[in-house]
């Protein structure tokens, strides 16, 4: 059975890969419903990753942390609003210049608050949130197949993971079932028709990037205090792309996004699995074919090889009365 | 109505409102470099010595400006025709891996000079077709290119990772780079431009491959506003029905502005990869093509205004790069603040202040 | 004003004036609306009733002057408060969200509560109600994409009164409506009315004013001219008062002699991009030296069929010929070389690019020609000094080629692109909406280029939504009604006999 305990590593590296990518893509789905594109869930995460990592540093405290990611991640959020929404700027070019913004002030306010070349301090243990183990996980570890699932891939990760999970029917619920996602997804088709309902557009579209901002701080505090204990340089690496690949590959619809986010985590724990491994036949077959599937993987679908990808109608554009 | 549709004076929309928004972006920078605890003022005047106080350091802003062209170039090309291409940066990267092969197939036979043609078709070609895939899927499955080529910088990346290193590097050696060109695979450096200058141009990279930009940027003005191509290519950019009406073919122009914008971004790899460190490195490209949307931004999609923009960003690049020498406590990292706020005031808040400024503007003239 | 002031009025605007920059697009407007009629609005592009209903709905705030509801003086600052107040309004472009259901679409901004379950029921229920009552039936759980227009606009009224509107304002309703479907409008329209509810209907179609409206007020450059009640007034009369002087409609032309047959389409169907049939089965022939007119009621298939003849869209079958010889595949510029020219119905997306300078517009389609630039170069003076050309030929105004296009008149627009097309010297010309929007003196002029240029043995064919237009300077009429040609008169048919034709009632 070792191929079966191969595997069951790889799965359980996977969840833990894809849950940054799972509230990001979430993130990407509250805004970009909403008709707002955001280029810069990247810089988001970058910088609450950092704010995370630096307020469970000085306070010791997990969940602190987490606020802290939050927030910061919350100013971003309405930084875009502020230069999308109220100003009518290009929303491309805004997610551009926030990404900039972070990638730049994490370095140089860290290098200023900790000089280590721009990682925070070691976050304690209390700063951070350590895996969980669930009930019975070891009594059920020697049951076959089921067991080793539930010990490995179920049990043990950090409660973020589980709440990932949960932001799943979470945000269907919200999207699809409360008046709030109701004018969230209209103001994404078709502004006018809220508008002229009597509803604010612009307030709409606040409301729904505060929401992304909230799932990105999320995603930031995940990567700097439970999947490691500091921030460290570009620590996002692109996993904003990434998620916003998977949130155009699950065609913008919230459980989709969770399966889209776990194949694109699975192809990476695959990928570093791989590293410097041969199969049988093939030989040796490049991790760089496994970094760069998601994408591949997107823009075939985008080309309409699997499917048609429908985009929300009014996304990129601003919103302006028509005279 | 609201003053969106108020016409002002060109040196107020060209002049007045870049510089005001440019302002903006030193001030919000400043209050980062104040809240780490130094002077603004002092970096700023560091920042400025460092960058054009000597002619070494001329040089070195002169090199990476040589490379913002590129890069702005591409990016307002894609924009007249209503194309936002920020795949400038994977184009680029692409453009090296054409640039490193004529010169590691030729360098060893002829001289720089005849090498140099084949370097400048072999990067554009590669970045050209990195543009291609995400132009053809635009202009004949609809998808959105600023998507695409997101994704294109990706694959890229990862593709030039394997060919750097499994391919290319040297063998027994450790670093994904190619072998150093012989100087036949080089671009010699334009020390006696400087030197016209009464300047020395020292270590800095400063090459030939500045003069193929500036030859770059007359030629795009040359096809933007001079040719039947380019006319095609503006009503395309502003009106999609006007073209369609025209007999403007939608796919074709689509087709050929992307080569061309993917072709003038994969020449940016001429000037770090022959012009500088004479190999093809890992990374080498390092955020330019980013850059690239900053400076078509600010220079208003005009080779003039990407001059400049290019020039004002070389000036950043070179003037953080001795600030962080100056000063430790700022690393080289606030530049890319500062590129941030530049990004985010010239082009996401471009109209931010236009309003108020309207309302001025009619007070003063009264109307 | 020559009514007498109703005794119980829904709506009073008081002084209502509004300024767009330079634009003085409503001066000191004064309106009252009875309880329970439909007042007519009527008055051509541009009169000032859109931005006047939009003040009404809280879109845009009046620089001075006073709503009264009721009687009690209200401010509306927003659609919210327009509705609060009673107010609802049904928009020319339909504010629906396509990929919504009606349910959905009518519930938005109207939800009962937090969560939609809660509402839910209710707004059937209220649906059903509303159905039952007004005869607006409609499937609550189809989605608003797969609905055919009437339907669309019937959820649109079904909105406003979900929201408990009494005051119902139409903003050119019948523009997108066939015949049947616009008989079915009128049609709860009247039970609206008869339950109580006020209707201000927008439109510039006097048929409308005169089939259903109580009371009818007119509309000239931003100015309310008059108020009449419907029964008391004429057709010629609010015409009359639309314009500002009695309509020359006659225009000065000798007998055609028309000659060889340059232009043929035969069994020509086109669909549109959602894959409804829009031309269906034309079939007909241009010959030299004779204008043929297309009268129709807008949207049934007239834009579609010009489209295709240019180019621009695709035929899904059938066949163009252009001197005998079919030119499938053949794209707009392949037919500019043919010689066709094509004036085309929308000025603003189509036949001009608004933010290039002038002279840059009158070559767009010609830019290939060898005389503004060899090769692959453009000659911008060869292009200024024929723009000056042009400019003096046809009095455009202000006489500079290097104004951005955005900054002239529709009027002068208009003539832009017609210079461009004539001057050409094109063997054929197909028209599309000649003087929309555009001032008298300029359709006079333009009526005058086209009667110049049948004479000179081109081939014409001309679509207008204008039935007077298409009367006056064609020399043969064909109907279209649904996509099918539905008859051939003269010029001399009377305009009785046409509007039947057009509505789909007589062949």
């Amino acid at each position: 059975m070792d191929y079966f305990d191969i595997f069951i590593s790889i799965l359980g590296s996977a969840v833990r890969l894809s849950i940054p990518l799972l509230f990001t893509a979430l993130a990407g789905l509250f805004s970009e419903r909403a008709g707002i594109f955001d280029i810069g869930l990247e810089g988001k995460m970058l910088a609450s990753a950092f704010a995370a990592a630096c307020v469970a540093y000085w306070t010791g405290n997990a969940w602190f942390g987490l606020l802290g990611g939050i927030g910061v991640s919350i100013v971003f959020s309405f930084v875009h609003g502020f230069a999308s929404i109220t100003n009518r700027g290009n929303q491309i070019v805004s997610g551009v210049a926030l990404n900039f913004v972070a990638a730049g002030l994490t370095i140089v306010l860290g290098q200023a608050w900790f000089r280590q070349g721009g990682r925070t301090g070691q976050v304690p243990p209390e700063g951070r949130f350590s895996s969980i183990v669930l009930p019975g996980a070891d009594m059920m570890r020697d049951v076959p197949i089921i067991g080793p699932l539930y010990a490995n891939v179920i049990s043990g990760n950090n409660i973020l993971t589980y709440i990932a999970f949960l932001m799943v029917p979470i945000s269907w619920w919200v999207l699809y079932r409360t008046r709030f996602g109701l004018r969230l997804r209209a103001v994404g088709e078709n502004p006018g028709a809220v508008d002229t309902a009597g509803i604010s557009v612009a307030w709409m579209r606040y409301r729904s990037l505060i929401v992304a901002g909230f799932l990105c701080g999320f995603a930031g505090t995940y990567l700097s205090i439970a999947q490691s204990a500091a921030f460290i340089n570009n620590m996002s690496a692109g996993k904003g792309y990434i998620a916003l690949a998977a949130l155009i590959f699950a065609k913008w619809k919230p459980v989709p996004v969770m399966l889209a986010c776990l194949l694109f985590g699975f192809l990476d724990a695959f990928a570093n699995f791989m590293q410097g491994k041969s199969l049988p036949l093939i030989g040796e077959v490049p991790v760089q074919i496994f970094q760069a599937l998601p994408y591949i993987l997107t823009c075939v679908l985008l080309a309409g090889f699997i499917g048609t990808a429908r985009p929300p109608k009014a996304g990129g554009v601003p919103y302006t009365k028509e005279r | 109505m609201s003053t969106a549709s108020v016409p002002l004076p060109a040196w107020i929309n060209y002049g007045l409102i870049p510089l005001l928004n440019l302002i903006l972006a030193f001030f919000f920078s400043g209050l980062v470099v104040w809240a780490i605890g130094e002077s603004p003022f002092e970096a700023l005047q560091l920042l400025l010595v460092g960058a054009l106080g000597r002619g070494e350091g001329i040089g070195f802003t002169l090199f990476y400006t040589t490379s913002f062209i590129f890069t702005g170039l591409s990016v307002a090309v894609a924009i007249h025709a209503g194309l936002f291409n920020i795949g400038s940066e994977g184009q680029a990267y692409l453009g090296g891996l054409g640039a490193a092969l004529v010169a590691l197939a030729m360098d060893s036979y002829v001289p720089w000079y005849v090498t140099m043609p084949f370097a400048v078709i072999g990067a554009a070609l590669f970045g050209a077709a990195c543009a291609a895939i995400p132009a053809w899927l635009q202009a004949k499955r609809g998808s959105h290119i600023v998507i695409t080529t997101i994704m294109f910088n990706f694959i890229v990346s990862s593709l030039m990772n394997y060919v750097l290193v499994r391919l290319l590097i040297v063998p027994g050696k450790m670093a994904p780079e190619t072998r150093t060109f012989l100087p036949g695979g080089q671009l010699p450096k334009l020390d006696w431009l400087i030197a016209m200058f009464g300047g020395k141009i020292g270590a800095a990279p400063f090459n030939f491959s500045f003069l193929i930009a500036l030859v770059m940027c007359f030629l795009v003005w040359v096809l933007i506003w001079r040719t039947k191509l380019g006319y095609e290519m503006r009503t395309l950019g502003i009106s999609p029905t006007a073209a369609s009406y025209a007999g403007i073919r939608y796919s074709r122009i689509v087709m050929i502005t992307m080569l061309i914008s993917g072709g003038l971004a994969g020449m940016m790899a001429l000037n770090p990869v022959m012009g500088a460190s004479a190999r093809l490195q890992i990374e080498f490209v390092g955020g330019a093509g980013f850059v690239g949307i900053a400076v078509s931004l600010m220079g208003r999609n005009h080779p003039a205004g990407i001059i400049l923009a290019a020039l004002l960003f070389g000036i950043l690049y070179q003037g953080g790069a001795e600030l962080s020498f100056d000063m430790p406590g700022i690393t080289r990292d606030m530049i890319v603040v500062i590129q941030g706020m530049v990004i985010l005031f010239a082009g996401a808040l471009e109209y931010m202040l236009r309003p108020s400024i309207v309302r001025l503007y009619q007070q003063l003239t009264g109307k | 004003m020559s009514l007498d002031s109703p005794k119980d009025p829904a709506i009073e605007l008081v002084g209502i004036d509004k300024k767009f920059g330079t634009v003085h697009a409503n001066k000191n407007i004064n309106l009252t609306v009875a309880k329970g009629s439909i007042h007519g609005i009527i008055g051509e592009n541009g009169a000032g009733k859109s931005t006047l209903m939009s003040i009404l709905y809280g879109f845009y705030q009046a620089d001075h002057g006073e709503i009264r509801i009721s009687g009690k003086p209200v401010t509306i600052r927003d659609s919210q408060a327009a509705i609060a107040a009673g107010i609802g309004m049904v928009h020319q472009h339909f504010m629906l969200v396509e990929n919504f259901t009606v349910l959905e679409n009518v519930m938005l901004g109207a939800e009962g509560g937090q969560l939609l379950a809660k509402g839910v029921a209710s707004a059937r229920k209220e649906l059903k109600r509303l159905e039952d009552d007004y005869g607006l039936e409609v499937d609550p759980d189809a989605v608003i994409e797969e609905l055919p227009v009437g339907s669309q606009q019937r959820v649109e009224i079904l909105k406003a009164l979900y929201r408990g509107a009494d005051i119902l304002i139409l903003d050119e309703p019948t523009g997108v409506l066939t015949p049947p479907e616009a008989d079915h409008l009128f049609k709860v329209l009247r039970v609206l009315r008869d339950q109580g509810k006020t209707i201000i209907l927008i439109t510039h179609k006097l048929r409308e004013i005169m089939a259903i409206t109580d009371t009818v007020s007119v509309m000239r450059r931003g100015e309310m001219v008059a108020t009449r009640k419907t029964a008391e007034t004429t057709v010629e009369e609010l015409a009359e008062l639309m314009v500002g002087r009695r309509v020359l409609l006659r225009v000065e032309k000798g007998a055609a002699h028309p000659g060889a047959v340059l232009m043929s389409v035969r069994n020509l169907t086109v669909k549109d991009s959602r894959g409804v049939t829009m031309v269906d089965d034309v079939s007909f022939d241009v010959r030299a030296g004779e204008i043929v007119g297309i009268a129709g009621v807008a949207g049934n298939g007239q834009s579609e069929l010009l489209e295709a003849i240019a180019g621009i869209r695709k035929p899904s079958s059938g066949e163009i010929l252009i001197h005998g010889k079919p030119v499938a595949g053949v794209d707009p510029a392949g037919l500019r070389d043919l010689g066709l020219a094509h004036i085309p119905e929308d000025r603003h997306h189509m036949g001009l690019v608004l933010k290039f300078e002038e002279y840059e517009n009158s070559v767009l389609g010609y830019h290939r020609d060898a005389k503004y630039g060899r090769g692959p170069l453009l000659d911008l003076d060869a292009m200024r000094k024929d723009a000056e050309e042009k400019i003096a030929k046809y009095d455009i105004r202000p006489p500079n080629p290097r104004l951005r296009t955005a900054n002239f008149s529709g009027g002068n627009q208009q003539k832009i692109v017609v210079a461009r097309e004539i001057e050409r010297d094109p063997k054929m010309l197909i028209i599309g909406q000649p003087t929309r929007g555009v001032d008298i003196g300029a359709i006079e002029f333009i009526h005058k280029r086209i009667i110049e240029m049948r004479d000179a043995g081109k081939a014409v064919l001309l679509v207008s939504v204008e039935l007077d237009e298409i009367r006056s300077l064609s020399d043969r009429i064909l109907v279209m009604f649904a996509g099918k040609i539905v008859g051939e008169k003269s010029s001399e048919a009377g305009e009785q006999t046409l509007g039947l034709m057009m509505a789909g009632i007589a062949a």
